[in-house]
């Protein structure tokens, strides 16, 4: 017997609710950056999920593009991330307030 | 009758590891937290039949991203965070949020749950290093090929982000540090 | 009772195999790290640990235990919890690959001959349970599991261990242990590169990801094995095992004159002996890797004519073949350990990105196009 598709989508969802909770809750950049990750992983579950259950690859190969994202987002996010404690020794996204003045 | 026993325990070593990632106020115990929830994500890919996906998973979330995001706290030195005295609402905001997509989860649960089963083919390549190839070189070429530009234009925006041309950057910060 | 005992066999079967298999790597591993001891006392004219039984072949032994006497220390200021968890992910991620190892060629009929000298054991409702075993065994490979990406699996296995040594650096709350923390996670996200890289060569030629295939492929004749028509890939993938290993000229996470030991500087005892056996069995998997990527793996030219194909004996000897092409390798570690001195961090980081990168880049590009026009 295994479970069915709809046990691997209520993971799914509850692995990116947590995740976007995380993103609103979270004041630290690099704490953010990984609760992106968690909801990117979440959707890439419900795409092999779905790909298993009708046999299908494109959901797969979907997995692949998300990935890419993730990496680009990993580069560019902590390339920024470092900018920015450079300028301000902190990585606090509220000290990323230099416009509201 | 194995793969649902090993989907629950999975599924709730998922489940408590992205509940500490959100948890945890140092950043470090944080992403060990996260790197539990990627690989019981890549064993369950291994039950869905999918071991390229759920090898990937391990090289590039476990194995690459996760330690650059090591790598820069340790660089940075990052203590734990502060608990914040302001914007106390988002609290609410984030619980309501939650909730919400915890709800929709739910809708979904519920609406697969009516629809008719599907029966699973077992005897499917689906997963196989040769299916993923084939349609990725000829089906969907063009997004493999939009991919590989957006990797390029990453990895220049990364160095144009990081790049060091001028000291004054360091000098203010340094700068900063004294005068806190 | 029986035919519970009759489906659990398989399991019986891949435990022994499990246990066999990981037991003659760390065998293999302790008297790599005497034949080091050794072979080092020679290079350097010295003579080498002699004093525990004949030539010293008890020594890895007697090692073990003090490692197991030391008085387990765990220094004030540091993160306990990951402090104790770091040499474990290094050990597990060390061994996990020995799974896929592909020690040798398949065998047709492993049990077969032994069935006529031995009584009909009635059991499970088989007449002959011996006969049935064999019937069972019948095209068994020398391997644990048989991976369709037995290749992105060791890469895999081996980019996590970088956390051990990551996290012993960041947890002993050391500043050097910091510092071979970070050269290493650096050092190994760089040379990963280059090494992915230079497996590409390879896996274009045989088509698969699957060791099994890759061996398959380069066939019975050495000028097939694809160190010939993969040469820069072999040189780039040797150089940069050299880095994920952490060995000499690359061993700046636990550079002695400058870093006191790295990473393991607050280790002692039983965990230092977990990331010192990681370190020595990582170095076994990147061997098998060269072997079997680039050196046909258990092929033996000319075998064949002495051998039938699928035979026992053919089997034993290809294993053993297997083996000697490791220890070569085993002992081109230890000969460069000897010979070479160690790099700078900045010209270890501009060598891994300014030349083993574009090399193994430029090397894909090549292997391509000869492969398209080959296979038109």
């Amino acid at each position: 017997m295994e479970p069915g598709l709809e046990n691997y989508l209520a993971l799914s969802g509850i692995l990116f609710a947590i995740g976007a909770v995380g993103v609103v809750y979270k004041r630290n950049a690099i704490g953010m950056f990984m609760c992106i990750e968690l909801m990117l992983n979440a959707v890439n579950l419900s795409f092999v999920a779905f790909s298993r259950y009708y046999a299908d690859v494109t959901g797969q190969l979907f997995v692949f593009m998300v990935m890419a994202v993730a990496a680009c987002e990993a580069a560019v996010g902590l390339g920024i991330i470092i900018a920015f404690f450079r300028n301000r020794i902190s990585v606090d996204v509220d000290d990323a307030s230099i416009l509201k003045h | 009758m194995v793969t649902t026993v090993l989907f629950f325990l999975l599924a709730g070593l998922a489940i408590s590891c992205a509940g500490l990632t959100v948890y945890y106020r140092n950043p470090l115990y944080s992403a060990l937290s996260l790197i539990g929830v990627f690989i019981s994500l890549s064993v369950l890919y291994l039950t869905l039949a999918a071991p390229f996906i759920a090898i990937t998973q391990i090289l590039v979330y476990a194995g690459a991203i996760m330690v650059l995001v090591i790598f820069v706290i340790m660089l940075l030195n990052l203590d734990e965070e502060k608990p914040l005295n302001r914007l106390r609402h988002l609290y609410a905001i984030g619980g309501g949020l939650g909730l919400a997509m915890l709800a929709q989860a739910f809708f979904i649960f519920y609406a697969v749950l009516k629809t008719p089963k599907h029966v699973v083919d077992t005897e499917s390549n689906v997963g196989s290093t040769m299916s993923i190839g084939t349609h990725m070189y000829t089906e969907y070429l063009l997004p493999v090929e939009i991919v590989g530009v957006m990797l390029l234009m990453a990895i220049i925006g990364a160095v144009m982000l990081v790049r060091k041309d001028t000291n004054a950057s360091i000098e203010a910060a340094a700068e900063k540090e004294t005068n806190d | 009772m029986e035919s519970v005992i009759k489906t659990a066999f398989p399991f019986i079967v891949y435990s022994v195999a499990i246990l066999l298999a990981f037991q003659g790597v760390l065998m293999i591993v302790a008297y790599t790290v005497l034949g080091e001891r050794k072979i080092l006392g020679w290079i350097q004219g010295r003579i080498g640990p002699n004093r525990v039984g004949p030539w010293g072949v008890l020594q890895p032994f007697a090692d073990l235990f003090k490692f197991i006497l030391k008085e387990d220390i765990a220094p004030d200021k540091s993160t306990k919890v990951v402090f104790y968890m770091a040499p474990l992910v290094a050990l597990t991620c060390a061994l996990l690959p020995i799974v896929v190892y592909p020690f040798g060629p398949p065998i047709e009929d492993p049990i077969g001959w032994l069935v006529p000298y031995l009584p009909a054991i009635p059991f499970a409702g088989e007449t002959n349970f011996v006969a049935w075993l064999a019937e069972q065994a019948k095209g068994m490979r020398l391997t644990i599991a048989r991976l369709d990406v037995g290749v992105l699996y060791v890469l895999g296995i081996t980019s996590v261990g970088v956390y051990g040594i990551a996290l012993a650096g960041w947890s002993s709350n050391n500043k050097y242990s910091l510092m071979g923390g970070l050269r290493s996670s650096a050092q190994m996200i760089s040379y990963e590169l280059a090494m992915g890289a230079s497996i590409i060569g390879v896996v274009m030629l045989a088509g698969s990801l699957d060791l099994h295939e890759i061996i398959w492929a380069q066939g019975h004749s050495t000028f097939k094995w694809y160190i010939v028509p993969q040469f820069v890939g072999f040189v780039v993938f040797l150089i940069s095992a050299f880095a994920e290993t952490n060995r000499v000229p690359f061993d700046l996470p636990e550079a002695e004159t400058e870093l006191v030991a790295g990473f393991h500087t607050e280790y002692s005892a039983l965990k230092f002996a977990l990331f010192f056996m990681a370190e020595y069995v990582n170095m076994f998997t990147v061997s098998v890797m060269v072997v079997t990527l680039f050196l046909g793996g258990w092929y033996i030219p000319g075998l064949t004519h002495i051998f039938e194909y699928g035979s026992i004996p053919y089997a034993l000897v290809s294993h053993v073949g297997f083996l000697l092409k490791i220890f070569f390798f085993l002992f081109l570690y230890i000969w460069v350990r000897g010979t070479l001195p160690r790099f700078r961090f900045d010209q270890l980081m501009s060598f891994g990105w300014k030349f083993l990168l574009p090399v193994a880049i430029g090397n894909v590009i090549v292997t391509t196009i000869v492969v398209y026009f080959m296979n038109r």
